[in-house]
């Protein structure tokens, strides 16, 4: 395999990893967490905490 | 430094990356309300994660900082954090550093840093080259392993990188919050002391060596590192037309040797090497010719 096939291979392949990892995250409600930490002044983040 | 100054005068004196710089501080820190209020944005686009090292605690942060969640979402339940990390290797692969050099609030704050006039300093090769390394380190310890193995006596896992070094939460959310809110003012003790410290450092440093926080110590551009050479976005030198000058590689912030390996880990894909050079021979952009993708020497020492 030359390394241009290699490439274009890895690249479309951490694409692929990539969706398919938001997918599952997603599914799992992990976008919840998220949003339930970045609403909230994170006293730690800013050093007071 | 014809074409540099071609380049400012089509952006009314501003070069493309001021421009993309100061429109992503914009639209990630968008919410001027929280800045006149001294409070932060609740809306549901903060369960989405901006590219950038930009704290969720900022009074106008519209997005969720890819660090801070990281961390946050090893630390609540110790699950793999699929989301965060999908998004994160999805900036990566697409942009690569790109992310760093035009789109990042704290890369602009450096870049403006160093423009103060004062003493500059190259760091010795020996000492840089090893020094590079401690964003690795940053990441691994205190982004992954310690929130998501490290717990306190209380049973609370603190983000470690956000509460003892992230420098962006300090300006962009310390400093807001304690002018802005009375209370806040009050129970600001050591630890508030402390990254004020890191952040003085940091600034400090910034006037005499270009990025040195990218450079050194950031766990979000090390982690973009990893993907800069597989990105589809994608630094190209044309060989035939380029004259070994090497005025990209003294202008370039970063030290990248551009001629020897484009797509450096190291390289922020500011696009100074491409505006300075007389010949044009440097291009970028989302490459469907792989082969412009494939450097054609690869220098080792250069994979820092």
């Amino acid at each position: 395999m030359t390394r241009i096939k290699a490439m274009t291979l890895a690249r479309y392949g951490i694409l692929a990893t990539a969706i398919t990892l938001i997918v599952v995250g997603l599914a799992r409600n992990e976008q919840q967490e998220v949003l339930h930490k970045a609403v909230k002044i994170c006293l730690e983040c800013i050093g007071i905490g | 430094m014809f074409r540099m100054h071609r380049d400012r005068l089509k952006h009314g004196g501003l070069s493309f990356q001021r421009i993309m710089q100061l429109l992503s501080v914009a639209v990630f820190n968008g919410y001027i309300v929280g800045f006149q209020k001294g409070m932060i944005f609740t809306g549901d686009l903060k369960m989405v994660c901006v590219p950038v090292l930009n704290c969720y605690s900022c009074p106008g942060a519209l997005g969720a900082c890819p660090i801070g969640s990281l961390q946050a979402t090893l630390g609540v339940k110790h699950h793999f954090p699929f989301y965060v990390l999908g998004l994160m290797m999805l900036f990566g692969v697409l942009l690569g550093r790109l992310v760093c050099g035009l789109l990042c609030p704290f890369g602009l704050v450096q870049d403006l840093l160093y423009k103060i006039p004062f003493h500059k300093h190259n760091v010795p090769k020996k000492i840089d080259r090893p020094a590079r390394y401690l964003k690795y380190c940053v990441l691994l310890v205190l982004v992954i392993l310690l929130p998501a193995f490290a717990m306190s006596k209380s049973g609370i896992i603190p983000p470690y990188f956000c509460k003892y070094l992230c420098p962006a939460g300090t300006l962009e959310g310390g400093i807001p919050h304690v002018l802005l809110n009375p209370q806040l003012r009050k129970v600001a003790g050591v630890l508030f002391d402390w990254k004020l410290l890191v952040l003085l450092f940091i600034v400090l440093a910034s006037t005499i060596v270009h990025r040195p926080f990218c450079r050194y110590l950031c766990p979000l551009g090390a982690f973009y590192s990893l993907f800069n050479r597989f990105s589809f976005f994608q630094m190209h030198v044309d060989k035939s037309k380029c004259s070994g000058c090497r005025v990209c590689e003294r202008a370039c912030p970063m030290v990248v040797e551009i001629t020897k390996n484009c797509n450096s880990a190291e390289c922020i894909r500011c696009g100074k090497c491409k505006t300075v050079c007389p010949t044009g021979a440097i291009s970028w952009g989302f490459t469907g010719n792989v082969a412009a993708a494939v450097p054609k020497t690869v220098d080792t020492a250069d994979k820092v």
